[in-house]
């Protein structure tokens, strides 16, 4: 198949203008090619007989392959009408008659089906849209058990945009300002901006460096601040018999001193299993998300929803956080746990708090979390969907206020719109503190997790 | 380069403060571009100036007055209106060994002869594996502020910028309309120079040998510590001016006049964003796709964590430059825009 | 000479080095023989040029001249070694005709260090600043004007230059042409313009671009001396531009040549050619130039088909070697991408 032009990649054999057998001479027209452009007259740049048409009217092919052979009546050797260039495909088996459409070509590499190993349901056997699209979604299922229920794959999912800056709950922290407070060991939560729409700049950072980490920690005019932490001992230094021992003080103040309540509701994951397996074929193996993952995310963007349970309950009173450090639980190999962090939690992408949880997960369970992530969560997962339990009905970490935690998602027959179909369901609880909260509060959040659930295209 | 040689008198009025050389003769930009030319052709025989009613006439802005009875018709050439062609014919005679200065009468007929500048003039040297050298120089007027309306206000010298193969100059002070034409003859690659049309008027003194500037680099032309300011041609008096008016309230800005708007010195923007931490780009051109952009934009990526504000910007409204006074001076960047973002950028507006 | 001259050093050394060249289109093209194996040379690197790029050696666009060799040798070799030449995207043949070594030409095909642009004009950018070869100029038009400057300086040095610029009839509707054609008619410039015309702008037919056809009579408008010729005939082409020259270079004023010719294949190699009848193709093909002048010669016994064979085979041994050293040459390092934008050296740093 000769180039044609410099954006050509394939072309038609529409037509042969001879046959096995007939003598062809350089600069014959020898067939006709359909490209993109229009239908072209192929000529041929040897002398000799054509000893055999290679490729068949109808047929695609990419632009190199042989077309024909042409024996150069000398007896010699036979030559190819057209130099074929090395390393181009083969020619592609794709039935005569109806060469899928370039539309449908597109559509299978964006999905990445492999057209030559459909059976077309077409007419004539060709290759329809929905026959791609069903390979898509038998593949999916293949591959992901819990998604049994997906249908024809609706468009791909939608890349969520990163958290613009600005937005509520975010800090508004100049560059210069980030870099000082990296520089001088400044927590930017603890301080008030005093740039437009109260951003934080590095006059802020140089104030609060001079006046000292103590002070800033303190706080200034009752502004809520970050109490130390109080987790478990950092993970480097605490032998099991530490942990163990720090674990039990903690729980067993939080059993003295926090008035538990709980709550718990069913969550239907299929509009949020169903997105993440679109977007997983979007990723790298290795970034592939986890249903924990949108979990935590629509957790962490909840707390930011229902304020009154992402905090410390601090000398008798509730301080809310100025941003939503999710914590969630990493059980140990050898027996213990810790809970890292992960910081501005609800602005972060679910693919960016994926790819923080294996990060955390593996530092923890290899001993080299940094303090900062264990620094104190406002709010806390535990996810026991690994272990094959129902629901969780967890102690909460104090000074924080509220742990949510989720099962083991299973498939239940469940009844949408007044029918009843297999869906994949999650219990979501929630223990709060019923010091700083109601069930009134806490049902809210435990609704606002289930509704960010229901969109995750829009986590 | 010391940006105090020079004393000049802004659009607005301002009196530079330093007091005139010893040796230094009053002048204006006109003159000063003037004796550019007549020093440029006095030394150097192969440099020959073309365009429209450059000779009898005496340039469409005086700058070429008397230069045809001095050099005569061959090498101050009056020619039709034909931008591409005249334009095209600098590039010829600069590729066989000349150096043409081909006058642009204004930036807004300069997009007659774009297929000459770009597709020739800055592309040949690299097309033809360095082969070819076009050591040619483009003049021309541009800008608005003078009530001249849609079609004769352009400030086009970004699209020019954008161009790789080109430098571009802008000339906003005396002694850079006096000293930027020299190097520019002498570089073997195709110079363009701007010369914002509100310019020609200024007036100043000047040492009587000054001397050729340099065409590489940025120049500080106000030193503060509060805010960087940068501006070019037709903005700078105007940032000089907002400069003044910030001082005044306590807030100290720098002022970087660009003067090479290609290739763009980073060095000296970057290194003042660092002493000031905020930046306000001024650019009579529209925003979209601006210098102005192009600054900030570098700014962010080389001096991000320098930055201790947004990055402002103040620029032309984008519509069609009007006719009315009052519209216009809407559609222009001036100085209490500039103040205003200078003090959003420091947070006395927040 | 000038600093621009000076600088042709690589194209030259190119040449200088390149010890499998065959004779030139220039050298001994004075005979008819030599203009005609000179023809045939074009013609058959051409029909390589369309072998090559069917298969993917070359890329990009491909503009042949097969039908036109009349004009590229006609004109081009009959000018001196001080003239210049201003070309278009179809200047393969031009190039040749002016000496530029085939394996130059080739190697710049196939995007190689060793091309006549370093590969980076490919084959609408063919450059030899050394034999004042000013281009493949693929804007139509936009070598009018730079050849009218290009004669500009010669004009105002004194140089008896030439600078014969070749243009279509398409560029004959741009304003660009018109510019050019009235500047140097008025300032006195010693302009060949050679308009080739052959018919088509793009798929465009003549008489559906231009209200006026006769495009000499229209040029002479501009009070310059003007014939049309024809462009199928090598002998006539070359005798007209001979007086062409002598009278640009004894007035000091510029000419005209109208070349009528006429181009047998499509415009580019990617053009399905539904614009032409094909029995005008074949009219045209009956006036092919070289079967005619070869027929003329062998009838008058200044060649014989043994000489014919004999250039052929001459002329195949020197486009397999052009090929092969092409395909064998280095490609320019991808470090040096931004070589050759300015002066200066390497890129603008982070301006480029």
């Amino acid at each position: 198949m000769p180039s044609l032009g410099a954006d050509m990649d394939e072309g038609i054999l529409l037509e042969w203008l001879v046959k096995a057998g007939d003598a062809v001479h350089r600069g014959d027209i020898v067939a006709v090619v359909e490209t993109p452009k229009s239908a072209v007259e192929v000529e041929t740049f040897d002398d000799g007989t054509v000893q055999q048409l290679l490729v068949e009217e109808g047929q695609t092919v990419p632009v190199g392959a042989p077309l024909a052979v042409i024996a150069d009546g000398h007896g010699a050797a036979p030559v190819e009408a057209v130099p074929a260039v090395a390393a181009t495909p083969p020619v592609v088996a794709v039935p005569a008659v109806h060469p899928p459409s370039p539309v449908l070509r597109h559509r299978a590499r964006e999905l990445g089906v492999d057209l030559d190993q459909l059976t077309g349901t077409g007419p004539d056997g060709a290759v329809t849209r929905q026959d791609v699209e069903h390979a898509v979604a038998v593949h999916a299922v293949d591959r992901h058990p819990l998604d049994r229920h997906v249908g024809r794959p609706r468009g791909r999912g939608r890349v969520p945009a990163a958290a613009p800056t600005g937005r509520a709950g975010r800090l508004r922290v100049s560059p210069l300002a980030r870099r000082l407070a990296a520089e001088q060991g400044v927590d930017l939560a603890t301080l008030a901006g005093s740039g437009p729409g109260e951003s934080i700049r590095a006059a802020d950072v140089r104030d609060a460096a001079a006046a000292g980490r103590d002070a800033a920690a303190a706080g200034r005019d009752g502004r809520p601040v970050e109490p130390p932490a109080t987790t478990p001992p950092r993970a480097e230094h605490a032998a099991p018999q530490d942990m163990r021992t720090a674990i039990a003080a903690l729980m067993s103040r939080s059993n003295r001193e926090v008035p538990h309540y709980y709550l718990s509701t069913t969550i239907d994951l299929h509009a949020a299993l169903q997105w993440m397996h679109e977007r997983n074929r979007e990723l790298e193996i290795a970034d592939r998300l986890v249903p924990a993952a949108l979990m935590l995310a629509a957790t962490a963007r909840a707390a930011r929803q229902v304020p009154q349970l992402n905090g410390h309950w601090v000398d008798g009173g509730f301080v809310p956080a100025v941003q939503v450090r999710l914590g969630f639980i990493v059980s140990l190999r050898g027996g213990g746990l810790l809970v890292p962090a992960i910081a501005e939690a609800d602005s972060v992408s679910v693919v960016e708090t994926m790819a923080r949880v294996r990060d955390l997960t593996r530092r923890a369970r290899s001993g080299r979390l940094r303090a900062s992530e264990l620094a104190e969560p406002s709010i806390t997962v535990s996810n026991l969907g690994e272990q094959g339990v129902e629901s969780v009905q967890g102690v909460i970490y104090p000074p924080q206020v509220a742990l949510v935690g989720f099962g083991t998602p299973v498939e239940r027959p469940w009844a949408v719109d007044g029918l009843i179909g297999v869906r994949p369901l999650v219990t979501a609880t929630l223990a709060g503190d019923h010091r700083a909260s109601d069930g009134a509060t806490g049902a809210r959040l435990l609704r606002a997790i289930d509704a960010l659930l229901q969109r995750p295209e829009e986590l | 380069m010391s940006p105090r040689t020079a004393t000049a008198t802004h659009r607005r009025g301002r009196k530079a403060s330093a007091p005139p050389a010893p040796t230094a003769t009053a002048t204006t930009y006109r003159e000063a571009l003037r004796e550019a030319h007549r020093e440029a052709m006095r030394r150097d025989p192969r440099v020959f100036l073309m365009g429209e009613d450059v000779g009898r006439y005496g340039g469409a802005f005086a700058v070429s007055l008397g230069l045809l009875e001095e050099f005569g018709e061959d090498r101050v050439r009056d020619t039709p209106l034909s931008e591409a062609a005249f334009t095209g014919a600098g590039i010829g005679a600069a590729m066989r060994g000349m150096r043409p200065v081909v006058e642009i009468m204004t930036v807004n007929f300069s997009l007659l002869a774009l297929d000459q500048v770009l597709n020739n003039a800055a592309t040949l040297r690299h097309m033809s594996g360095g082969q070819l050298s076009v050591p040619l120089v483009i003049r021309m007027t541009t800008g608005a502020g003078r009530q001249l309306a849609a079609q004769h206000s352009h400030s086009l010298e970004g699209w020019y910028a954008h161009i790789p193969g080109l430098r571009v100059l802008a000339p906003a002070t005396l002694e850079d309309a006096r000293g930027m034409l020299w190097p520019a003859l002498q570089d073997p690659d195709p110079v363009v120079i701007f010369e914002h049309g509100s310019l020609y008027n200024l007036s100043g003194h000047l040492p009587a040998d000054p001397g050729p500037v340099d065409i590489e680099r940025a120049a500080v032309r106000r030193s503060g510590t509060d805010v960087t300011l940068v501006a070019f041609g037709g903005t700078l008096g105007k940032a000089l001016t907002a400069a003044e008016s910030l001082a005044a309230q306590g807030i100290s800005a720098e002022v970087v006049d660009l003067r090479v708007l290609r290739p763009l010195d980073d060095a000296t923007i970057l290194e003042s964003v660092a002493r000031t931490h905020r930046l306000v780009v001024v650019d009579e051109a529209w925003r979209t796709g601006s210098l102005a952009a192009e600054v900030s934009a570098r700014v962010a990526e080389q001096a991000f964590f320098e930055l201790d504000a947004h990055v402002e910007r103040v620029g032309a409204v984008e519509v069609p430059v009007p006719y009315a006074q009052h519209l216009e001076e809407a559609t222009l960047p001036q100085v209490p825009g500039i103040v205003e973002a200078a003090r959003r950028a420091v947070g006395e507006d927040g | 000479m000038t600093a621009t001259e000076q600088r042709s050093g690589t194209a030259t050394e190119r040449a200088a080095a390149d010890t499998t060249e065959q004779a030139t289109g220039t050298s001994g093209a004075d005979t008819p023989a030599g203009l005609l194996r000179a023809m045939l040379r074009i013609r058959r690197f051409e029909e390589k040029c369309a072998e090559l790029y069917s298969a993917t050696k070359i890329r990009g666009f491909l503009h042949l001249c097969i039908g036109e060799e009349a004009v590229a040798v006609g004109v081009v070799g009959a000018l001196a070694a001080e003239d210049a030449v201003v070309s278009t995207y179809r200047e393969h043949g031009h190039a040749l005709a002016r000496g530029v070594p085939m394996t130059a030409i080739m190697a710049e095909m196939f995007g190689r260090s060793t091309g006549c642009s370093g590969g980076r004009g490919g084959s609408m950018h063919l450059f030899d600043a050394g034999r004042r070869f000013y281009g493949g100029n693929a804007i139509v038009a936009g070598g009018l004007p730079v050849a009218v400057g290009l004669a500009l300086a010669d004009h105002l040095t004194g140089s008896p230059a030439v600078t014969a610029c070749l243009f279509g009839d398409g560029a004959f509707a741009e304003g660009e042409w018109h510019e050019s054609a009235n500047l140097a008619a008025l300032w006195h410039l010693p302009v060949l313009f050679c308009c080739e015309n052959n018919r088509y702008a793009m798929g465009t037919s003549l008489a559906r671009e231009h209200a006026q056809t006769d495009l000499a009579a229209r040029a002479a408008s501009y009070g310059m001396v003007s014939w049309a010729v024809d462009g199928m005939d090598v002998t006539q082409v070359r005798e007209a531009t001979t007086k062409a020259l002598a009278y640009v270079r004894d007035s000091g004023q510029p000419c005209f040549l109208e070349l009528r010719t006429y181009r047998f294949r499509a415009h580019s190699m990617y053009d399905p050619d539904r614009y032409r009848d094909p029995a005008e193709i074949e009219q045209w093909k009956r006036s092919d130039p070289i079967p005619a002048l070869t027929e003329q010669l062998v009838q008058r016994g200044q060649v014989t088909t043994a000489d014919v064979e004999q250039w052929e085979r001459e002329i195949g041994q020197e486009i397999a070697a052009a090929v092969a050293a092409a395909d064998a040459a280095p490609l320019e390092p991808v470090e040096d991408l931004t070589r050759h934008l300015t002066s200066t050296g390497p890129g603008e740093g982070s301006a480029s």
